[in-house]
């Protein structure tokens, strides 16, 4: 009989909490064997057999934890967990790090949901399994990223040389970020950045990653001037707690309102990307548009999520034996 | 002013004016129990005006946080009344359980019991970020 300190040794997981964890060749990895579950689910449905995800939310998102969760049944394993942390011990003044080590025993990978950032780092420091953040705070929510990548991907046969732009609040919008480090990695890259002088991207990740990556890029208040060049469409939604007073707030919400109107001057091949919920920067009509590619992220993040559990649990791909 | 000389111990020179009560904290040199000198703003023609920190006994000590606040300070460790070595001292690539993280969003200031592990983001802006959260912490 192992005790616990020889398990932990000897477990050493591997953990994801933010899309820079992942090489760019995992990464397509990880969409290859996604799009291969896609096209033949069927042969994947009993590769997680007798498998158990931990899905624990210590903040409620209904739609990330049924995808995790939906992920896992697909799989043909099982799933235990909570929805928000009313229901977990932590309300007993347990430590994060003892919940986890302890939930550990019992499931061979954890999707892990926390209000704090940085929480996963601290979840992971006795933990026996591995761990997917799925969201910690404005921090880093690395399966939305693989949803996005793959998608674009679907759409236009490659991740490099694109023209991507990024419209909305560039500033707090986490999805935003994480794409845009994910992107640099490739080759040939061009980023528009439309947003109000409020919402700019932050200097670090100019000064830092997208300067260190040499690729061009413009920043810019209008989708007008930009929607002509670009391969991508990022939208996000502009919220209102970010602004000063209702005035700015309704003038900037509905500058950014993506609708056919503006459309009209876009490339036929654009995809228009958006994380998802959306509340009105992007108009209903726009959705029965052939460019309208936020439902296919939905789609494809479960099957990501699929991939990505199997990488972790070390689970070989039935199709490549 | 004068302090006199140690036989064995440590003296860490040309510490930036006004840090040397920064370091002796960060050090918990609070918790020794040998002859301790603090000199501040003492005059010097490197650099106008500098503190002192002398220690009476060779006692251990983490040169990463040394390192840390100042790396230009100088180390010299005294044996029979000599200066027997001077240690060079370089901005720690990671520093442990010292700092505290400024954001009040990150895990840190909830969770116990968790050591803080900054890694050092930018040399010439001797900018420091933390592991679990990315805030980047200046001095
Ligand atoms: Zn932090």
């Amino acid at each position: 009989m192992m005790t616990q300190n020889e398990m932990l040794e000897k477990a050493n997981p591997r953990h994801v909490f933010d899309i820079g964890d992942l090489s760019v060749e995992e990464i397509d990895d990880l969409i290859s064997l996604a799009e291969s579950i896609m096209e033949k689910p069927d042969a994947y449905e009993e590769v997680a057999k007798g498998k158990k995800l931990g899905s624990l939310f210590f903040e409620p998102s209904t739609r990330t934890r049924l995808s995790f969760e939906a992920a896992m049944l697909d799989l043909g394993g099982n799933v235990l967990g909570f929805a928000s942390s009313d229901s977990s011990s932590t309300t007993k003044g347990e430590s994060l790090s003892d919940t986890i080590q302890v939930v550990s025993n019992y499931v061979d990978i954890i999707a892990m949901r926390h209000p704090k950032e940085g929480a996963p780092l601290a979840a992971a420091r006795r933990c026996l399994v591995p761990i997917i953040n799925a969201g910690d705070g404005g921090h880093n929510h690395p399966t939305q990223t693989l949803a996005d990548l793959i998608t674009i991907k679907e759409r236009k046969g490659r991740l490099d040389k694109l023209t991507v732009g990024f419209c909305g609040d560039l500033t707090f919008g986490r999805t935003v970020h994480s794409l845009v480090n994910a992107l640099c990695r490739y080759e040939g890259m061009n980023f528009a950045f439309i947003s109000p002088p409020e919402l700019r991207l932050p200097d670090y990740l100019k000064e830092g990653v997208l300067a260190r990556s040499g690729h061009p890029y413009m920043e810019t208040g209008s989708i007008e001037e930009v929607i002509p060049s670009l391969d991508i469409l990022y939208m996000t939604r502009v919220q209102k707690e970010r602004f000063f007073n209702e005035a700015d707030y309704v003038r900037l919400r509905d500058t950014y309102i993506l609708d056919l109107d503006k459309l009209h001057f876009a490339k036929r091949d654009l995809a228009i990307l958006h994380p998802l919920p959306r509340v009105n920067e992007i108009a209903v009509e726009v959705d029965d548009d052939p460019r309208a590619a936020y439902f296919d992220q939905v789609h494809h993040g479960k099957f990501m999520r699929m991939a990505l559990m199997m990488k972790l649990m070390g689970l070989e791909d039935p199709l490549k034996k | 002013m004068d302090v006199s000389k140690i036989e064995e111990g440590l003296v860490l020179d040309h510490i930036k004016a006004g840090m040397a009560l920064k370091i002796y904290e960060s050090l918990k040199l609070d918790l020794l129990d040998c002859p301790l000198a603090i000199l501040t703003n003492v005059d010097s023609k490197l650099m106008g005006k500098k503190d002192i920190l002398k220690i009476g006994a060779l006692v251990p000590i983490d040169l990463a946080v040394l390192g840390f606040w100042d790396e230009h300070m100088t180390l010299n460790i005294i044996r029979d009344g000599e200066v027997a070595e001077k240690v060079q001292l370089e901005k720690p690539s990671e520093i442990r359980g010292l700092l505290e993280c400024k954001n009040p969003r990150c895990i840190t200031g909830q969770e116990r019991a968790i050591e803080s592990i900054f890694y050092l983001a930018d040399r010439e802006k001797d900018t420091y970020r933390c592991a679990y959260c990315d805030s980047m912490w200046e001095k």
